[in-house]
C-alpha cells in the first residue's frame, strides 16, 4: 500500500500482540510514564508531570493570555525555555522583521517570557534556533524525562529516551499553569530495524520507509520505540531525525533507549549535569531501557536492507517509495483511497507509474528540526564539495540554531557550500513550513529535507518531494531527482 | 473557565470524503501570526476553498449552496499533521461543533475536546452510509447524542455508538474545564514535586 492509508499489519505478518503475562518487565516508555504519574483521574486520564517545556511564538500567545485572564503564574518558570523560531526570517536578522504580524507575534513572545520569567533566547541570542534543535544541543533535553512543547515534532527529543511529544495551545496553557498535563496512557509500539544500512542511506530514509509501510495513521493512538540494531549504530543527531518523524505514522511520540552514544552527546553540555551529578544521572538512564521480557501492545520488525534512499511522490510522507522505484499505478491503490490518491497526483502534476528520477527540480531546501543539524550539513556539503549548483535550481541552506550556524563557519562548510555555489542563511524553520518569507513558488517543485509534503505546506501551491540532505545534494547539482548512490 | 455545554444535536452535515486531511489544509500556516483565539473561522479550509484572488472556488463544498451545518463529516485519518489548535479554532469558528470520522489523529482530537468541538468517531461502514444519505439527499440530518454516545442519521437511523473517555464526556456535558479541575489538586501536584525534588 502506497497511499499513506491506515496499514493493516496483520496482513503482513509483521505483527505480534502482547500476552497475558502481568508480571513481565517495563518498557522504556512505562518506566518513564509511571513515574511522573502524580495522579490518576476516575475513569479519565492520568496526570502527568512535565519536565521540560519548550515554548515558542506561534502556539504560545493564547496560552499566556489565557494565564493572564485567570489571574494566575507560570508554576515552575525554570522548567520553561522559550525561542523564536517558526515565524522569523533567515536573512538579516539584526533588522527588525519587516512582517508587521510575524514582528508582533515575536514580540508578544519577549513580552509574555518578561512578564511570567520564562527564559527566552530570541532572535540574535547565541543559543536561538530552532525549538527542536536547541533543546538538544544544550543539554537541556536528557533521557528520562517528559517533554512538551506545542509543537508535533516535540517527538525529536525522544531519541535521548525520554516521552516527548506534541500538544496544543490549551494544553501550553495547562502546562504553564499546573506543570502537568491530562494524558491518556498510549499504547506501546517496538518498530526494529534490522542489519545493516545500504550505501547512501540516511536515518531520514529509514523513517520515510517505515511511514510509507505503515502509512500516515499506522502508528496512531501509539507510543513508538524505535529498536534494532540499525538504529543502535546511528548516531545521536540521526536518531534524532527518525524521533522526529514519528508524528508523521501518526504515533503520539517516538523514543531511543539511552546508550553510550546518547551520553558521550549529553556531556559536556551547557544544561548536562556536571561532576558527581553526572554520575548519578548516567546510573539511573542506564536502567531505563526496555526491558529483555518486556512486552509491547504492537511489534514491526523491517530489514535495514530492504531500505533504499526514499523520496516522496505526494502530498503526505506516507506517500514515499525506493528513489530507484515508480509511482504506484491506480489500480495498485486501495479502493477507498482511490479519490485521495488522485487528489494528491493532480496537486503534483504527476502520472500514476511514473519514475522519480529526472523529475525537474526548482528548489532544494536543507534545513528544519528533521534535518537542520550539523551531521546534515556535513553530509550535504561533503556531497557537493568540488561540484557545482545546478543553474536552474534556488537552493536553501538553514542551519537548526546558530550554533550549527558556528560550527559550519568553523569546520569551512560554509566555505565548501559558497565554492559550489550555495549560501547558507540565519536559522529558523524556515521553509519548512513557510510562515516566513521562505515561500516556494506556486507549481514550483522542491526537494525538501523537512517533515511535511502536504498541499501548501511550503507555500500555496508548493510542490514538496521529501528527502535526506543527500538525496537533496544530489538534486541541487543536477536539478532534476537523481539517485544519489550514482555520486557514491 | 467554563467551556461550552455540549447538548445534543440535531444538524445537516457538510461531507468532506478526503482521506487524511491534515491541519495544514483546515488552517494554512500563514494564518497562524494571530495572537488571540478569535477570527480563524474566516480562513478554515483557506486553499481549498478560495482562489489566488481569494474568490470562493464553486467546487469546494463550502461554496456549495446545498450543503450547510455544524457537522463536518470527513475521511479516515482528519486532523493528521501539526498540533496547531488553530485547525480546532478554525472548525469551531466557523460553527462547526461536531466533527464525524472513521479515524482522527491524536493531537486533533485532544485539542478538539478542549474546545467543545466533538469528534464522532464512527465505523468506515457507518461513515459511508452517511456519505451515501448526504450525497443522495443534502437535506439529510444526523443527531448526535453525546450523554447515550449515539450517532443516529435521521429520520430513522441507522445509529451507531462511538467512544469517549468518561473524564472528557463529563467536561464536555458540564462545561467543565482541565486547567480548572488541576489547579484544584494542586496539593497532589506539590506532592509529587516535594517527592522528586
Amino acid at each position: 500500500m502506497h497511499s499513506g492509508a491506515v496499514y493493516n499489519a496483520e496482513e503482513n505478518n509483521l505483527v505480534t500482540f502482547k500476552n497475558d503475562n502481568t508480571l513481565a518487565g517495563k518498557t522504556l516508555f512505562e518506566k518513564i510514564w509511571d513515574k511522573h504519574v502524580v495522579t490518576k483521574v476516575d475513569g479519565g486520564p492520568g496526570v502527568l508531570y512535565i519536565d521540560r517545556h519548550f515554548v515558542h511564538e506561534v502556539t504560545s500567545p493564547q496560552a499566556f493570555a489565557g494565564l493572564r485572564n485567570r489571574g494566575i503564574k507560570v508554576r515552575r518558570p525554570e522548567k520553561t525555555v522559550a525561542t523564536a523560531d517558526h515565524n522569523i526570517p533567515t536573512l538579516g536578522q539584526d533588522q527588525p522583521i519587516r512582517d508587521e504580524l510575524s514582528r508582533f507575534q515575536v514580540n508578544k513572545l519577549a513580552e509574555n517570557c518578561r512578564e511570567f520569567g520564562v527564559s527566552l533566547f530570541g532572535l540574535n541570542h547565541p543559543w536561538n534556533g530552532i525549538v527542536h534543535v536547541i533543546g538538544p544541543e544544550l543539554g537541556i533535553t536528557r533521557p528520562g524525562m517528559t517533554i512538551v512543547c506545542g509543537d508535533s515534532h516535540t517527538s525529536t527529543h525522544g531519541a535521548f529516551g525520554s516521552i516527548a511529544f506534541g500538544i496544543g495551545t490549551s494544553e501550553v496553557e495547562m502546562v504553564l499553569a499546573t506543570q502537568t498535563l491530562l494524558q491518556n496512557k498510549p499504547k506501546t509500539m517496538r518498530i526494529n530495524i534490522e542489519g545493516d544500512l545500504g550505501k547512501g542511506v540516511m536515518s531520514k530514509d529509514i523513517v520515510l520507509y517505515i511511514i510509507s509501510q505503515i502509512g500516515t495513521g499506522g502508528a496512531t493512538g501509539y507510543f513508538v520505540e524505535f529498536a534494532g540494531s540499525a538504529i543502535r549504530s546511528l548516531s545521536m543527531e540521526a536518531r534524532m531525525t527518525i524521533c522526529n518523524m514519528s508524528i508523521e505514522m501518526g504515533a503520539r511520540g517516538g523514543m531511543i533507549a539511552p546508550d553510550e552514544t546518547t551520553f558521550e552527546y549529553v556531556k559536556g553540555r551547557e544544561f548536562a549535569p556536571k561532576g558527581t551529578e553526572w554520575d548519578k544521572a548516567v546510573e539511573e538512564w542506564r536502567q531505563l531501557p526496555s526491558d529483555p521480557d518486556a512486552e509491547f501492545d504492537k511489534e514491526l520488525t523491517f530489514d535495514a536492507a530492504d531500505i533504499e534512499p526514499m523520496i516522496t511522490y505526494g502530498t503526505n510522507p506516507g506517500m514515499g517509495i525506493g528513489i530507484s522505484k515508480r509511482i504506484p499505478k491506480m489500480e495498485e491503490i486501495e479502493k477507498s483511497t482511490q479519490a485521495t490518491f488522485k487528489k494528491s497526483m493532480q496537486y503534483m502534476d504527476f502520472q500514476p507509474g511514473d519514475s522519480m528520477i529526472g523529475k525537474k527540480v526548482d528548489y532544494v531546501f536543507l534545513g528544519s528540526c528533521t534535518n537542520g543539524r550539523i551531521e546534515d550539513l556535513r553530509a550535504f556539503a561533503s556531497f557537493v564539495k568540488g561540484k557545482k549548483k545546478a543553474e536552474n535550481v534556488t537552493v536553501w541552506i538553514v542551519p537548526g540554531s546558530h550554533q550549527v550556524e558556528a560550527q559550519a563557519e568553523k569546520e569551512g562548510i560554509r566555505q565548501i557550500l559558497e565554492e559550489a555555489g550555495f549560501e547558507m542563511r540565519q536559522p529558523g524553520c524556515s521553509a519548512c513550513l513557510a510562515m516566513n518569507d521562505d515561500k516556494i513558488p506556486e507549481g514550483n517543485y522542491a526537494v525538501s529535507t523537512s517533515n511535511r509534503n502536504f498541499e501548501g505546506r511550503q507555500g500555496p501551491g508548493a510542490r514538496t518531494m521529501l528527502a535526506s540532505p543527500i538525496t537533496a545534494a544530489a538534486a541541487a547539482i543536477t536539478g532534476k531527482i537523481t539517485d544519489p548512490r550514482d555520486f557514491l | 473557565m467554563p467551556i461550552d455545554k455540549f447538548v445534543k444535536l440535531q444538524s445537516t452535515c457538510v461531507p468532506l470524503p478526503i482521506e487524511n486531511v491534515d491541519t495544514d489544509q483546515i488552517i494554512p500556516a500563514r494564518f497562524l501570526k494571530a495572537t488571540t483565539r478569535e477570527g480563524f473561522g474566516d480562513n478554515l479550509f483557506a486553499d481549498w476553498r478560495y482562489d489566488k484572488s481569494g474568490k470562493p472556488r464553486e467546487d469546494f463544498v463550502l461554496n456549495d449552496p446545498k450543503y450547510s451545518g455544524k457537522v463536518l463529516v470527513a475521511g479516515q485519518n482528519f486532523g493528521s499533521g501539526s498540533s496547531r489548535e488553530h485547525a480546532a479554532w478554525a472548525l469551531a469558528g466557523y460553527g462547526f461543533k461536531a466533527v464525524v470520522s472513521s479515524f482522527f489523529a491524536d493531537i486533533f482530537k485532544n485539542n478538539s475536546l478542549n474546545n467543545g468541538l466533538l469528534p464522532v468517531q464512527v465505523s468506515k461502514e457507518f461513515l459511508e452510509t452517511l456519505f451515501n444519505a448526504i450525497e443522495k439527499d443534502p437535506a439529510t440530518k444526523v443527531e448526535i447524542d453525546l450523554e447515550n454516545q449515539k450517532i443516529t442519521i435521521l429520520p430513522d437511523g441507522p445509529s451507531e455508538s462511538f467512544d469517549i473517555n468518561p473524564y472528557k464526556k463529563k467536561c464536555l456535558l458540564n462545561g467543565f474545564d482541565d486547567i480548572d479541575y488541576l489547579l484544584n489538586i494542586s496539593d497532589h501536584i506539590e506532592a509529587w514535586e516535594k517527592e522528586h525534588a
